[in-house]
């Protein structure tokens, strides 16, 4: 079927009922949809975590390994964030090197657990300029459901709160969980019409024009923050889904991450 | 790369580079300097030079990658490899990948996509120096090239970034600002205060946004000032150059009367006026004339056509409602099409 035109059918639909002030699955506009996590499933990665947000399935895992820092950064541990959107996950997904989708979630991702300083890097350096951990954070996409964004933001946190420096596999020291300040989580608004709603479903992604995705820490402040699609946002727009973003993390962070 | 200073402001609240926190740096813009491409652009944002190409709209290779009911949009924005001071890997890489899409993504509505389907509107920019902001630099010179290929837009787009320093808001962030600096907000705007590019990374408070965004937007506003400028001064200089140089009496029968009087409020409430320049339009020039530059030509309409142009586009932006302006864009560009179109079929 072709998609243009489902979505164009859908657009209406979906246009007029945000008119009327609902959504099509029944939630009000900034209301998120169930989010399930559950941490330490891959018993061979040193962090994992499975995370549905409705429809959306993904699995996060964490890989730690020494490595040879940068030259720029020397005293400091590496990031490394990709995200893979495997044909397994949808009909539109193909297999291949990340294209231009892909490589967004991924960098989107990465800056807001670089940006919030998530990681205490500085406790990641084994020998300065020589040899510091490397965390690699790998994000699968199981099943598209719609915001793949804010679950795969949310895997890769809770796989990271639940993660293990294995020193001891390479004669380093004792195994020590990882050196976490902060939380930051993503939250993603869509412009329907001029109707902005919170946590898109599949639907509402396909017939939305702009997305904008906020990343706040602990504190309330903002550590990142991407538009995506081909849309404009007026200054309003982008106000309200600051604020309301900032407040949904600051739920999401309480229910599901602090223990 | 030089070290963290200890101060970005001074306690004169000079920046480093001698601004004060509510300046951008100093901007050249030069229209039109590829003979190739059907529009270009060279930029200058402080250090950073960029190089923008605009071909199309042209028939899509790969062809499956070709919209039924529109024209697609490519955008590739890349790195020369000595931009940089340490020597960059030439080719695409994941920033390039992210930047490229963002700002597809800020043009692409302001472009008229539906009226060239089946066809692709190709932009390059080539980052030949880097000295932070060279995605903001890029997307201004890319719209410029647009207009400068006639390519029917709703609106030039004006991109500029603020940032944080010293936990000041500083406008347009420069190298060492940028490096060390505590957070970066690059933004594109539309002069009517639509924002379409819209990315964040470091460490601000949603107050601190709020008030970053409203500078950057009167960044947006003092770049378009300049892109527009750059666009009007090579168009007149253009028509200047036909109109002393022409011996061919039709040139100045047909463009330059109706071109001085076209200013933004009669082009929309003349509609014989706009039918005017719709005629201009329909001569059947073709692309190639725009770039040529001897006087006395005998194609120059093309130039004077292609100033008309230039003046549709302040035209849609200075009007100020939405409703009425597309439906007022869409009349007006209907010229353009008409000759876009003879264009693809001349080639």
């Amino acid at each position: 079927m072709n998609k243009d035109i489902v979505s164009i059918i859908q657009k209406d639909q979906l246009y007029n009922l945000m008119l009327k002030g609902e959504r099509a699955d029944g939630r009000a506009f900034d209301e998120t949809r169930e989010i399930k996590i559950e941490t330490g499933i891959i018993e061979k990665a040193e962090g994992s975590a499975r995370v549905e947000i409705g429809n959306t399935k993904i699995i996060a895992g964490v890989k730690i390994s020494p490595g040879t820092p940068f030259p720029d950064t020397p005293d400091v541990g590496v990031i490394i964030t990709s995200l893979e959107l495997i044909p397994l996950a949808s009909p539109e997904f193909e297999s291949g090197p990340p294209r231009e989708k892909a490589v967004e979630l991924a960098r989107v991702t990465d800056r807001g657990i670089r940006e919030s300083g998530a990681i205490d890097l500085k406790k990641m350096c084994i020998i300065e300029g020589e040899k510091v951990w490397m965390i690699f954070i790998d994000i699968h996409v199981l099943d598209d459901g719609g915001n793949i964004m804010d679950a795969a933001a949310l895997g890769s946190i809770a796989a990271l709160l639940t993660a293990t420096i294995p020193a001891e596999r390479y004669g380093l020291g004792e195994d020590a969980p990882l050196p976490m300040r902060d939380i930051p989580v993503s939250v993603t608004a869509v412009d329907i019409g001029g109707g902005i709603v919170f946590d898109p479903s599949l639907e509402e992604e396909m017939v939305a024009n702009t997305k904008l995705t906020v990343i706040s820490n602990q504190e309330g402040a903002i550590a990142g923050m991407q538009k995506s699609g081909n849309g404009s946002l007026s200054t309003d727009q982008i106000n309200h889904i600051v604020e309301v973003a900032c407040k949904k993390a600051q739920d999401i962070r309480e229910k599901f991450l602090e223990i | 790369m030089t070290d963290k200073p200890e101060k970005f402001i001074d306690e004169n609240g000079i920046r480093s580079d001698g601004r004060r926190a509510n300046e951008i740096r100093d901007v050249k813009i030069e229209v039109g300097v590829l003979s190739r491409a059907d529009g270009s652009c060279y930029l200058e944002f402080g250090k950073n030079k960029v190089m923008a190409a605009v071909y199309g709209p042209r028939e899509v290779h790969p062809r499956h990658q070709q919209k039924s009911n529109r024209a697609i949009v490519r955008y590739k924005y890349n790195m020369a490899s000595f931009s940089v001071e340490d020597r960059k890997r030439p080719g695409p890489d994941r920033r390039s990948i992210e930047v490229s899409k963002v700002s597809r993504e800020a043009l692409e509505n302001q472009i008229f996509t539906e009226y060239f389907p089946k066809s692709a509107i190709d932009i390059f920019v080539e980052v030949l120096q880097a000295d932070a902001g060279t995605r903001t630099a890029a997307l201004n010179a890319a719209s410029v090239a647009l207009a400068d290929a006639g390519i029917p837009m709703r609106s030039l787009v004006s991109a500029c970034a603020v940032g944080k320093v010293d936990d000041t808001l500083v406008l347009d962030l420069n190298k060492n600002e940028d490096n060390y600096g505590q957070a970066d907000v690059p933004i594109a705007m539309t002069p009517d205060g639509k924002i379409t590019l819209l990315q964040m990374d470091g460490h601000l408070t949603p107050e601190e946004f709020k008030q970053g965004l409203e500078m950057a937007q009167e960044g947006c506003r003092q770049v378009y000032e300049l892109q527009r400028k750059a666009l009007m001064d090579h168009y007149s200089k253009k028509t200047e150059v036909v109109t002393e140089g022409t011996t061919a009496e039709d040139v100045k029968k047909d463009a330059p009367e109706e071109l001085e009087d076209v200013t933004p409020v009669e082009v929309t409430e003349d509609t014989e006026e706009t039918e005017k320049i719709d005629d201009t339009n329909e001569t059947g020039v073709t692309k190639e004339t725009d770039d040529t530059k001897e006087p006395g030509d005998t194609k120059a309409t093309g130039d004077t056509e292609d100033t008309v142009k230039a003046g549709d586009v302040e035209e849609l932006e200075d009007s100020g409602e939405e409703v009425p302006e597309t439906g007022k864009n869409a009349d007006e560009t209907d010229g353009q099409m008409d000759e876009s179109e003879e264009e693809t079929s001349n080639e």
